[in-house]
């Protein structure tokens, strides 16, 4: 049963100065890129990935509007509700990967550096971000035991320019026989133009407007699939497929407009 | 030889399934997936004149039997959903343009616009339970359920399906009233107004506080209000409410459908439910010597007075 629980906020805290984590008391079991439905009570409901799964579970958001608004008000001993997790998450695979982290999209990541590097799998990861403050999770990868290549729009740290340049620098430096992705769809419509010309599969998680979570609302169809219930994780295969990647997505009220 | 073809006011359905309004129908794209799933026709998400985003969250509740809903009627106004249904189309199947207003003015116009668009009939949207000044709201009295279908029929050609309520004292009447406003057939059932509360927070869990159930929970009710209008009217009755196997789609046709609808049975089976369906249907009608659907239609009702 995945219907709606009762969560304990447990800890709150900032990870950057737009980016909040919030871990709760109860566990969650959910595989990396899985992600839950979260209601803040006389507020809203949305779809965030899972940042910490098992005990102790966590979210990590970007305050983008009137639900993380509320949602960032919350404070230790308060409740909210989620339910879930939903969704197909990554499958690990390959012995050499490559991970490509743009902004908050690290959130869904990060569990699966850990869960990666614990297998024994070698894992560098790009991370990218607009500047050094808004970093996400980078010690924490880099405890996980990954090599980290960081890129910044503003130079601030690491190389100055896009996360997609740096990971072209690094995919011909290095072999790497898997890709995971998370971001901007931009970054993910370039990661997988690198993916097809090298020939390494990739895993990338997608986002879309979604307000049941549960395969039959049809706000997050993106070609004919849902990324509440085939994604929001999805191969190249998959993405490949996707005349609307990078393109166009649907409104809440179901009209395309441009991503 | 063994058929589930059926013919409802003249659309040719290949199978007695049609994809319920609200379920996977606000993209072409996805209408065009469900068909290639096997159901026999398409209803469309319920389209208004303008766009609209709809409820604010939490827009459904999962329960063991059911589903909660309020979405709210989201969608992106008719004249954007023409490009959806000109992409379902390609599927081959009749396409049923679902539509809802606020007055019969308004819904005629809607039927008209759908028309134009080329789809096989138009269905009412007399009965969401959870949109103020919409549906059941405009749909729960004889009077007005008359008024609109007579509105729309003027207006239109192609055939015209009433979706009624089942939160009323008698549906039976609603469907006499589609019937004598000159609806082509009525469709039963819509959900159930209902309300689930969170105790630790205190307050009702969907953001438009009331839903409408839907799943297996309601299938009694809904084999019930068939019956009912089945007895009361002669136009054809198409069967909703909580099938998820071909035994039940069997219960509504007995009960009087001549088709149905599936919805929420894709919550936990995926849209393969279609295909799934219609093989148990022929399965039962291999068992029980059946060759055609409308040779079960309302078989329940027999050897009463």
């Amino acid at each position: 049963m995945v219907g709606l629980r009762i969560f304990t906020v447990s800890d709150h805290r900032n990870e950057t100065p737009t980016i909040k984590s919030m871990r709760f008391k109860e566990t969650l079991i959910a595989a990396p890129g899985q992600f839950v439905m979260v209601w803040v009570p006389g507020v809203d409901e949305f779809p965030m990935s899972v940042s910490y799964a098992g005990d102790r579970c966590g979210i990590t958001y970007q305050i983008i509007g009137e639900g993380t608004k509320a949602l960032a008000m919350k404070k230790p001993g308060d409740k909210i509700g989620m339910r879930g997790p939903y969704g197909r998450g990554f499958s690990l695979q390959g012995k050499k990967l490559l991970f490509v982290g743009g902004g908050a999209g690290m959130a869904p990541l990060a569990p699966l550096v850990e869960m990666a590097s614990i297998k024994g799998a070698a894992v560098d990861l790009v991370l990218g971000a607009r500047t050094r403050e808004e970093m996400l999770f980078e010690s924490r990868a880099a405890v996980a035991g990954a090599r980290m290549h960081l890129s910044t729009d503003d130079g601030s740290i690491g190389f100055k320019g896009l996360a997609t340049e740096l990971a072209q620098i690094v995919v011909s430096k290095h072999s790497f026989d898997h890709m995971y992705a998370c971001g901007p769809e931009k970054m993910l419509v370039k990661l997988l133009t690198i993916s097809t010309e090298k020939g390494i599969p990739m895993q990338a998680s997608l986002e879309r407007v979604m307000k049941c979570g549960i395969g039959i609302c049809d706000s997050c169809a993106i070609d004919g699939k849902h990324v509440c219930r085939d994604g929001p994780v999805f191969n190249d295969g998959d993405l490949r497929k996707f005349a609307e990647l990078g393109k166009s997505k649907l409104d809440a009220a179901g009209r395309k407009i441009p991503v | 030889m063994t058929n589930l073809a059926v013919d409802i006011c003249g659309l040719r359905m290949k199978n007695p399934t049609m994809l319920a309004s609200g379920v996977l129908d606000e993209t072409g794209k996805s209408m065009l997936m469900v068909a290639k799933a096997g159901a026999g026709a398409i209803v469309t998400k319920s389209i208004g004149k303008e766009p609209r985003v709809g409820h604010s969250g939490p827009t459904i509740v999962e329960l063991p039997q059911a589903l909660l809903n309020a979405m709210g009627l989201p969608n992106p106004g008719i004249e954007a959903y023409a490009a959806e249904i000109a992409e379902a189309r390609a599927g081959e199947i009749p396409i049923i343009g679902s539509v809802f207003g606020g007055s019969e003015e308004e819904i005629a116009e809607l039927a008209k616009a759908m028309q134009g668009v080329g789809v096989a009939a138009v269905e009412l949207n007399l009965s969401c339970p959870h949109a103020k000044g919409y549906g059941a709201e405009i749909g729960s009295t004889p009077e007005m359920v008359e008024a609109i279908c007579r509105s729309v029929k003027e207006t239109v050609t192609i055939p015209v399906f009433a979706k009624l309520t089942p939160n009323t004292s008698s549906i039976a009447s609603l469907a006499k009233a589609a019937e004598k406003g000159g609806a082509d057939a009525v469709v039963a059932i819509n959900t159930l107004k209902g309300m689930v509360i969170s105790p630790e927070a205190k307050m009702p869990v969907l953001g438009n506080r009331y839903g409408g159930l839907s799943g297996p929970a309601i299938r009694p009710i809904g084999v019930r209000c068939v019956y009912e209008i089945y007895e009361a009217v002669n136009i054809p009755v198409i069967g909703v409410g909580g099938i998820s196997t071909g035994r039940e789609a069997v219960e509504y046709i007995m009960a009087g459908a001549r088709a149905v609808q599936i919805g929420t049975a894709i919550w936990r089976e995926g849209p393969e439910v279609f295909s799934k369906i219609c093989r148990e249907i022929m399965d039962f009608m291999d068992e029980y010597g059946y060759s055609k659907v409308s040779e079960m239609t309302g078989v329940a009702h027999h050897g009463r007075t």
